[in-house]
């Protein structure tokens, strides 16, 4: 073993204790940072899917200005037989085709202006959870019949239940009055107040008869194996596409820029309380360092005068802060591994926390997602932060004069 | 050409608001293999000497050269490098590595010069042998004596086989049978190996063994005895 190797690992345990203290702290760090990117980027996870699942899919086929102007002349033809098509080349039965419009709703004693979604009720509860939270009565069943399905509080407002009528009143695709008479066959409730409130679904036969739509519809959504396949899936969708078409396949981050702003910018605020911790921690290196620097002026001297350089001793105090960063940084590792594992298999839930999840349709408890990035990227962080506060005890024995420091009781 | 030249070398340090003259005006050559005792009470000049001997001390003028190379004008790096290949050092307060054991302390010297393992294991093994440690190699110095330790320190200072050895009070702490001991090892060393010893000491006895016997008093060379003459 080269010497300095040899000198700067028994000089980190010339004092266990305050190596252990040192390193345990780098330890708890690192357990808590790998704990919570886990449990954050897990309940991010969460976020995005609970999001897509509800409505938008992992993409959506719209006609080009679709996403910023949602007319209702900006429209996918032919968009039954187009998400056929879509459903056989990518083998998927994920793949939904809707229509979407604005129209006043009138029960007998009251009207609200919704939104109603024309659907494929065979295909739309493979692309959203909207048909699988009817809690009264039942989802839509044929794609010609004449019913809705609306959600709970929408239901409330109107004052009806399962088997009253609406009358939907609306502007067709040409612009010419539309109206229909519908049996409601079931109320949803999502949990998201605003969606239980504004929107009802109706089949998408009904939908393109009703509006004068003439075969076309305004989306196909897409659901994928997973927000990693989207980039993929995605381009396989546009070769599906009919080469004539301008139609556009824009994915969930464009769809929903909220959700990745809102992500980013929790994330954004989780950081710098990561980044705070990390500094603490560099500082209780920085200090274990320089006392060990100072202690050992005499000693720098002494092999100063031997004819060690003064940028070796300084590489010899680098090396000391590295094994001490090494040993904090694979223990935090593992046992960060170790404890987010355990969770990410039994979840993690707090007192109430079930009530609330139920509220907004998430599981009642949370799930870290353990990954390279999540496993790695605070242990990496805390050591360079420490290798960092090696800098300054080590550039100091380079202003160490032998005599200066051989005086040094 | 000589082992040692110093010219005119000056050296002042501030006490409190007191100028004190550490060096004033020394000039002394010393040949190769010389075997030469610097002797004055504490404060005389004879650490600063040796300080600015072996280049860990800068004087504030004047010129040093060892082994006929000008080092008072060198670089903090070239410093170390020739102290480490040429220069052994023995210290009042041995000033042994506690963290390596004796082999390890008498090691260090030859693994930073970069000799290989099996080369430094065979003269660490002979070394400790001649300064009567055989048997000790694996005790750090914490579980060594005084004496021990200071045999330990020789043995580095002299591994390498270094031209020159410059040892500051080298028996200020061993008791008189020990100290003899040490001081008929440098003898022994300077003897057979030709090296050339400085010694500062204010010990009588040591001095006796030396060939030649410089005297300082509050910097300044007063006496200069050639003791084999005598």
């Amino acid at each position: 073993m080269k010497i300095v190797l040899r000198l700067a690992w028994r000089n980190l345990w010339r004092h266990p204790r305050r190596t252990w203290l040192t390193t345990g702290a780098m330890v708890f760090s690192n357990i808590l940072l790998v704990f919570m990117i886990s449990l954050q980027f897990g309940m991010y996870g969460l976020m995005i899917d609970n999001a897509l699942q509800i409505f938008t899919g992992h993409m959506q086929v719209q006609a080009p200005d679709y996403k910023d102007d949602q007319k209702m002349r900006q429209i996918v033809p032919d968009i039954v037989p187009l998400a056929k098509t879509i459903r056989e080349e990518l083998d998927s039965e994920m793949v939904a085709a809707r229509g979407l419009t604005f129209a006043l709703a009138s029960s007998e004693e009251r009207s609200f202006g919704i939104g109603i979604y024309g659907v494929e009720p065979e295909f739309e509860a493979r692309v959203s959870n909207i048909p699988g939270l009817v809690s009264t009565g039942r989802y839509l069943a044929e794609s010609d019949a004449a019913e809705i399905v609306i959600g709970g509080v929408l239901a409330r407002n109107l004052r009806v239940g399962v088997g009253d009528e609406l009358t939907l009143l609306g502007s067709g695709l040409d612009g010419s009055f539309a109206a229909t008479v519908v049996d409601i066959v079931g109320v949803f409730d999502s949990g998201v107040n605003d969606i239980d409130r504004n929107i009802a679904e109706i089949p998408i036969g009904l939908f393109q008869d009703t509006f004068f739509m003439e075969g076309a519809g305004h989306q196909i959504v897409i659901v994928g194996d997973g927000l990693g396949a989207v980039p993929e899936l995605q381009a396989r969708v546009q070769s599906v596409l009919p080469a004539d078409s301008n139609l556009v396949v824009p994915d969930w981050d464009e769809l929903l820029p909220g959700l990745k702003q809102a992500i980013q910018a929790d994330m954004g605020s989780s950081f710098f309380m990561y980044f705070v911790l990390v500094v603490l921690v560099s500082f209780s290196v920085l200090n274990t360092q320089l006392m060990s620097v100072l202690e050992r002026t005499r000693e720098f001297g002494i092999v100063m005068a031997l004819g060690l350089k003064p940028g070796r001793l300084g590489r010899l105090v680098v090396l000391e802060t590295a094994m001490m960063g090494l040993i904090g940084t694979a223990i935090g590792i593992v046992a960060g591994g170790i404890v987010t594992s355990w969770f990410t298999t039994n979840g993690l839930a707090f007192p109430g926390m079930d009530e609330m999840a139920a509220r907004f349709n998430l599981p009642a408890r949370m799930y870290p997602e353990i990954n390279a990035f999540t496993l790695l990227a605070g242990p990496a962080i805390v050591f360079i932060f420490t290798m960092l506060a090696a800098i300054y005890p080590a550039v100091r024995l380079r202003w160490q004069n032998p005599v200066d420091a051989m005086r040094v009781a | 050409m000589s082992a040692v030249r110093c010219v005119d070398l000056c050296k002042t340090y501030r006490q409190g608001d007191q100028d004190i003259k550490a060096l004033d005006h020394v000039s002394i050559e010393i040949g190769k293999g010389e075997f030469v005792c610097l002797s004055a009470p504490s404060g005389g000049g004879k650490t600063t000497l040796l300080n600015a001997i072996g280049g860990l001390d800068i004087p504030d003028s004047g010129e040093v050269y060892v082994d006929g190379e000008r080092i008072d004008n060198l670089s903090k790096g070239e410093l170390a490098d020739l102290r480490l290949q040429h220069i052994g050092f023995v210290f009042q307060a041995y000033n042994l590595i506690p963290v390596l054991s004796a082999r390890e302390n008498v090691e260090f010297v030859m693994q930073v010069q970069g000799m290989p393992a099996a080369e430094r294991r065979e003269k660490s093994n002979a070394i400790l042998k001649e300064v009567g440690l055989e048997g000790l190699e694996g005790r750090r110095p914490a579980e060594m004596s005084g004496g021990q330790q200071q045999r330990v320190a020789v043995a580095r200072a002299i591994a390498s086989r270094p031209a020159l050895v410059l040892a500051d009070e080298p028996t200020a702490n061993l008791d008189s049978k020990t100290a003899d001991e040490l001081m008929e090892l440098f003898t022994l060393l300077n003897k057979h190996h030709n090296t050339t010893f400085v010694i500062a000491t204010h010990d009588q006895r040591v001095m006796t063994y030396a060939g030649r016997l410089i005297r300082m008093l509050d910097g300044r060379i007063v006496d200069d005895i050639d003791q084999r003459a005598a």
